[in-house]
């Protein structure tokens, strides 16, 4: 990470740190920590689509699987909120060990159906299987996180920071993962995956790794909604909810760390601003995601970050300045951004 | 043994219609290669256009229906003209998400328009016959009857015509088709607006019995989807076998094992399926 980084990092964090009181009331609280609840959910499906290239479109699915899994061992059996939240993570992860078992052997939009049909079946089943997940009516009175060391969850400021806190864990945990050795051998498999099998990367198992990564995410996201809206329905399972993902993740740059944050939260505000379009806001953001893809496919975060690269490479390839060869490099780079 | 051959009759319709609709998607799929998620949504623009000429503007059934077709057909050749042809050269994912970017925006226009209602579209065949115990409803019978009619003349114009052969040349070999001379961006444009007009007249037979709503096209195009991998993506003969099949699967399995779970038994029958034998049913080599 370098010194600029670092400082737009801390800069936002402390903008998200002041936000409680720059807000003007909890609804504001509300829009912004529901944001973050789902920019926790697009930065893992970035991991398996931007960053080892293959598209899940049973994304929520696994949040409803982590949601549902605080929903029913908190109502049903009386399990305490961090408990069962604990296991919200672990559930989607080894359920995604068995999805991405099947899955992960097939390639490139044949996974994309896949999982498509994965998540209507996940949809279907907690929509019908009343006895385990109450049906259409969903789960009600999930109750609020028990307090701790003095901090009343049920109050909205300390609920923004807790999900905040998860938040940021998450951004520094995907950081550290992008920037590993793994990282490294997602982005590989991405760019291609014969070429990172002659290298010697077992394909299936890091793709495995990535998937129950990424559903991990997925299922905390999930237990974190349920502890803060406190109610459930089959909705949250819809296959809309990752169309939804899909679209921060465009605007925002796929592939990119910072590019899923800027779209799950700028997103979601803009069309609060959008009031009226509510429930037409597709037919704006529509045709926003096909000129995305068509004019801008590496997303604000990616085009910008794309800009400096080159521009710092056409500075090295100045006579006189830095090696010749970090140009060359940096010129490399800008491909796999 | 009646209910038997009413299931029987329930899968022919549900297979007519999902026939329909999935030989567009394969049609689509054999000059794309990537599989285009609007096509539901162009299934529910069918319908709407058909209420909307029916109730609006007092067109009988079959004006509707041919007025569904071609609204459907240009809303197709315009996506592909506008969306899918700036993006041939880009990654499969780009095409994707495009197309949900299109199936967002038309149906969240239709429901701009129409409302999120529920709508009931009427047929002038509301009779029903009876033959030896049988219950069979007039509407059910036209289903399978266009359905099976539209299926064979898209097969004869596949077969016989020199236009159809250039949309199953191209679907091959793209290079192969552009060396003898094929327009390859006229035969895509064809390939859409038959896609588009099979899809809309899909649904103005299917809605009669079906409500008319926004998102009456997920549960259908994903079906669809599974038809097509079961038979072979681009496969026109796999598509209409495996449209029978799902058809009758879900047909029997409403009746035999559960209402509530008959959505299920199509995808699970993909996962089934998949998960032993990857390369689809009836095709050779992994995908």
């Amino acid at each position: 990470m370098s010194r600029h980084e670092r400082y737009g990092w801390s800069a936002l964090l402390l903008l998200a740190l002041a936000f409680p009181w720059l807000a003007g009331n909890d609804y504001h609280l509300t829009v912004m920590s529901t944001a973050y609840i789902y920019a926790i959910a697009t930065v893992g499906l970035n991991l398996i689509t931007g960053y080892t290239g293959q598209f899940n479109l049973a994304h929520s699915g696994f949040m409803a699987v982590g949601a549902y899994t605080v929903g029913i061992l908190t109502v049903d059996h009386g399990m305490p909120f961090w408990a069962a939240f604990a296991l919200s993570g672990p559930v989607a992860a080894l359920l995604g060990y068995f999805v991405g078992l099947v899955s992960l052997r097939l390639k490139t939009h044949f996974f994309s159906i896949f999982t498509l049909c994965v998540g209507y079946i996940m949809f279907l089943l907690i929509e019908k299987w009343e006895g385990l997940t109450h049906g259409t009516t969903g789960i009600v009175g999930i109750p609020a996180p028990e307090s701790f060391a003095g901090l009343d969850f049920s109050e909205p400021r300390t609920q923004y920071y807790m999900v905040l806190l998860f938040l940021a864990a998450s951004l520094w945990i995907m950081h550290r993962i992008v920037r590993s050795l793994l990282g490294r051998t997602f982005i590989a498999i991405r760019n291609g995956d014969e070429l990172a099998q002659a290298l010697g990367i077992d394909l299936m198992r890091n793709k495995l790794l990535a998937f129950m990564l990424s559903v991990f995410f997925a299922g905390m996201a999930g237990g974190l909604y349920a502890g803060y809206v406190r109610f459930i329905g089959p909705g949250i399972a819809a296959v809309e909810q990752t169309f939804d993902m899909t679209m921060y993740m465009l605007i925002g740059g796929i592939g990119t760390l910072a590019g899923p944050l800027l779209g799950a939260i700028g997103v979601p505000w803009l069309t609060q601003y959008l009031q009226f379009l509510q429930d037409y806001r597709f037919v704006v953001f529509g045709p926003v995601l096909v000129l995305l893809v068509i004019f801008l496919p590496h997303g604000v975060v990616g085009t910008w970050l794309l800009r400096r690269r080159r521009r710092d490479a056409e500075r090295a390839a100045q006579p006189g300045s830095a090696t010749p060869q970090a140009g060359a490099r940096a010129r490399k780079g800008t491909r796999h951004a | 043994m009646e209910l038997f051959l009413q299931q029987v009759l329930n899968g022919l319709t549900l297979g007519g219609v999902y026939c329909l609709v999935a030989l567009g998607l394969t049609l689509v799929y054999g000059i794309l290669h990537v599989p285009n998620f609007a096509h539901g949504a162009f299934y529910m623009a069918g319908a709407y256009v058909a209420f909307f000429l029916v109730t609006r503007l007092g067109f009988g059934y079959w004006a509707a229906l041919a007025g569904a077709a071609a609204a459907v057909a240009l809303i197709s050749v315009l996506s592909e003209r506008l969306v899918f042809y700036p993006l041939r050269n880009a990654p499969y994912l780009h095409h994707m998400i495009a197309s949900i970017g299109i199936l967002l925006f038309l149906e969240s226009g239709a429901q701009a328009i129409w409302g999120a209602d529920f709508h009931r579209m009427d047929t002038p065949y509301n009779g029903i016959l009876s033959f030896g115990g049988v219950i069979l409803p007039a509407q059910r019978l036209l289903i399978i009857g266009a359905a099976f009619l539209l299926v064979a003349l898209l097969q004869l114009f596949l077969k016989k015509t020199v236009t159809g052969a250039t949309i199953v040349a191209l679907a091959q070999n793209r290079e192969g088709a552009a060396l003898v001379g094929i327009d390859a961006n006229r035969v895509a444009m064809l390939t859409f607006a038959i896609a588009g007009a099979l899809a809309g007249m899909a649904a103005v037979l299917y809605a009669p019995i079906n409500l008319v709503y926004t998102s009456m096209g997920h549960l259908v195009i994903t079906k669809a989807f599974v038809i097509i991998v079961l038979g072979g993506m681009g496969s026109v003969p796999g598509a209409i076998v495996g449209g029978l099949i799902i058809g009758f699967a879900e047909a029997f399995g409403a009746f035999y094992i559960s209402t509530d779970y008959k959505d299920i038994i199509a995808f699970a029958l993909l996962v089934l399926i998949l998960s032993l034998r990857p390369q689809g049913l009836f095709q050779k080599g992994a995908h």
